[in-house]
């Protein structure tokens, strides 16, 4: 009896993290038709980008050595691994405006709770499930026209989410911390999330030599997206790192989580100390 | 036996604001120093007063003491807590009411802010219902429990807000600005669950307010802050003792005033047209002696004598402390 008590005394993170998200969920549906309404927007706007790509492969067949299958899977696995971000990650990209401007930042570090947790359960974002249903079929759609598939995919394709998911949550977190040091100016790393996904949902051999390199080690799209698809098509890689790169290299996406995690808590300890 | 030690004990804190001039990359910084030392306890159970013009230093006070804010130097004990050192455990036995900032949730219902916050604290469920209805009771929130915080008037918000601070049953709570934009009917509602609550469970409140009414109705003690320093740390009944034995006497004079002399103890505060206003200490001067020294300056058309308003005493206290 006694012990039952003390076990509900504490809810665990993920516990907490599960009721404030039910709660966001509820408030999003709320208004459910301004929500089918925005979903079906992120469908249709997504699926039109693809439609561009697709008729580019109508007119030239392959590009670069790449059929519409293999460019499918790339752009299927950015997508997915995007729009989990946007998901789990809305606190994150208001964080300027709805944390920082208003002060309502000082509110949250009031609850006895770590900060990336409650910024976290800020909002378990709906809308961006109509571009991962898009992402995903399109994913699947490349799988099924691309001549080889590895059985490695099984596996491959969630793992490389999962890492692209980790990236793409580490550039909003990244994002948020940088709204310590300046409110302004941030849609510059839309270049890095909305530009990301662009860039994406090409081959790495399209891109110049350091552009390669910021995508491989800087910002590690290539990690998450490119060389897990090349590993899961057996397409050998015109760049010459072999396949079995591609079946480490999602882990990437949650070392550059890491680093951002650590780049929040700086910014966080230097918005206590100085007040603003 | 172990003496109790004070809820909230502060010892020199001084905070330094560096702030970059032109631009936020560029540009030279400049110091403002916005606490400069002050100290002050505030014993178990205590309603304190905590007041001063926009500017003094009263929020970075209190965002030091709230574990948001980490000072420049000195010394901040909560309960036995460090505040900026260990938030966590710091903000859990704390409540904080902003006035001019929710803290509850604008799309769910007050009801279902209230269970969030019950997970986010950690309160057992039996302890949370005894809580959740106590708090509905006392701050009349029945009503209101489903609707949904953007629907709430302003007095019904800022009851949720109260009800929301307290849901942990915490050791000490710190209202900013309470009653800020509260009709009169919700002021004297929130300041009735201040006084009991300091009865009933001997919460250690420390109230910040622009309002002296909110100072004179609930605070047992004021602690004045200007310019970063503490000017006054007294008894409400010793600070209305001094500031309101002063009187004003308003004089209507038969065409224009005369420049005068006046005797110890009066002062002009005011000088508009045919009339002026005087403050003065009856213990210095009698209002009848101040009468008859006027009377001979020059013609006298009508007088009247009042105490000055809690607000303009406080005013001038500032302005006295200013220099």
């Amino acid at each position: 009896m006694h012990n039952a008590k003390s076990r509900n005394a504490s809810v665990s993170g993920l516990a907490l993290y599960r009721r404030m998200a039910w709660a966001s969920i509820v408030a999003q549906l709320r208004y459910p038709g301004t929500f089918f309404l925005q979903m079906t927007g992120n469908f249709v706007t997504t699926l039109l980008g693809f439609f561009g790509i697709w008729s580019l492969f109508q007119r030239f067949g392959s590009i670069g050595g790449w059929d519409l299958g293999a460019v499918a899977v790339l752009y299927g696995l950015v997508n997915v691994a995007f729009s989990v971000s946007e998901t789990l990650g809305r606190g994150f990209e208001v964080f300027g405006g709805e944390y920082v401007r208003t002060g309502q930042f000082d509110r949250l570090l009031l609850r006895p709770r770590p900060t990336l947790l409650l910024l976290l359960g800020h909002e378990l974002r709906l809308r961006p499930i109509g571009r991962f249903l898009q992402g995903a079929f399109v994913l699947g759609a490349g799988l099924w026209l691309a001549p080889h598939v590895s059985w490695s995919a099984v596996w491959l394709v969630p793992w490389a989410i999962t890492g692209g998911a980790a990236m793409f949550l580490g550039v909003l977190i990244g994002q948020a911390a940088l709204c310590f040091k300046t409110v302004e100016g941030l849609e510059v790393v839309n270049v890095l999330t909305y530009g990301g996904v662009e860039a994406g949902q090409y081959p790495l051999t399209m891109f110049s030599r350091w552009l390669r390199r910021f995508l491989t080690w800087g910002l590690p799209l290539a990690g998450v997206c490119y060389y897990p698809a090349l590993a899961m098509l057996a397409h050998p890689d015109p760049l010459g790192m072999p396949l079995a790169f591609g079946m480490v290299s999602p882990a990437m996406g949650f070392v550059f989580l890491g680093l951002m995690i650590w780049v929040w808590r700086k910014g966080v300890a230097s918005y206590v100390s100085s007040g603003s | 036996m172990r003496i109790a030690s004070p809820a909230i004990e502060v010892e020199n804190l001084r905070k330094i604001y560096r702030v970059r001039e032109g631009g936020s990359w560029r540009g030279r910084t400049r110091e403002i120093v916005a606490l400069d030392g002050i100290s002050f306890a505030v014993p178990r159970g205590q309603i304190a007063g905590f007041i001063g013009p926009n500017g003094a230093g009263k929020s970075t006070a209190i965002k030091i003491l709230s574990g948001i804010l980490r000072p420049s130097s000195g010394l901040v004990r909560v309960g036995d807590l460090i505040p900026w050192e260990n938030r966590i455990a710091h903000v859990a036995r704390i409540g904080v009411v902003f006035g001019q900032r929710t803290q509850l949730w604008w799309d769910l219902s007050v009801g279902e802010g209230l269970a969030l916050l019950r997970d986010i604290y950690g309160v057992e469920p039996d302890r949370f219902a005894r809580n959740r209805a106590r708090l509905a009771d006392a701050l009349d929130l029945h009503a209101i429990m489903d609707q949904s915080v953007r629907q709430l008037s302003l007095g019904q918000r800022m009851r949720a807000e109260i009800a929301a601070a307290l849901i942990h049953d915490p050791e000490v709570l710190i209202l900013d600005e309470p009653t800020i934009g509260l009709d009169a009917p919700s002021k004297l509602a929130v300041r009735a669950f201040v006084r009991d609550l300091r009865r009933e469970q001997g919460t250690t409140v420390l109230l910040t307010t622009h309002d002296m009414h909110d100072i004179e109705a609930l605070a047992e003690r004021v602690i004045v802050i200007g310019h970063g320093r503490i000017l006054a740390d007294s008894p409400f009944e010793a600070l209305r003792a001094t500031t309101l034995s002063e009187r004003r006497l308003e004089v209507d004079f038969i065409g224009t005033p005369p420049v005068f002399d006046l005797p110890p103890g009066a002062k002009e505060t005011e000088r508009d047209g045919r009339s002026v206003t005087i403050t003065f200490d009856p213990r210095q001067i009698p209002a009848p002696a101040l009468v008859a020294h006027l009377g001979a300056l020059a013609g006298l058309d009508d007088l009247r004598i009042g105490r000055p308003a809690i607000e303009e005493i406080i005013t001038r206290f500032y302005a006295d402390h200013a220099s």
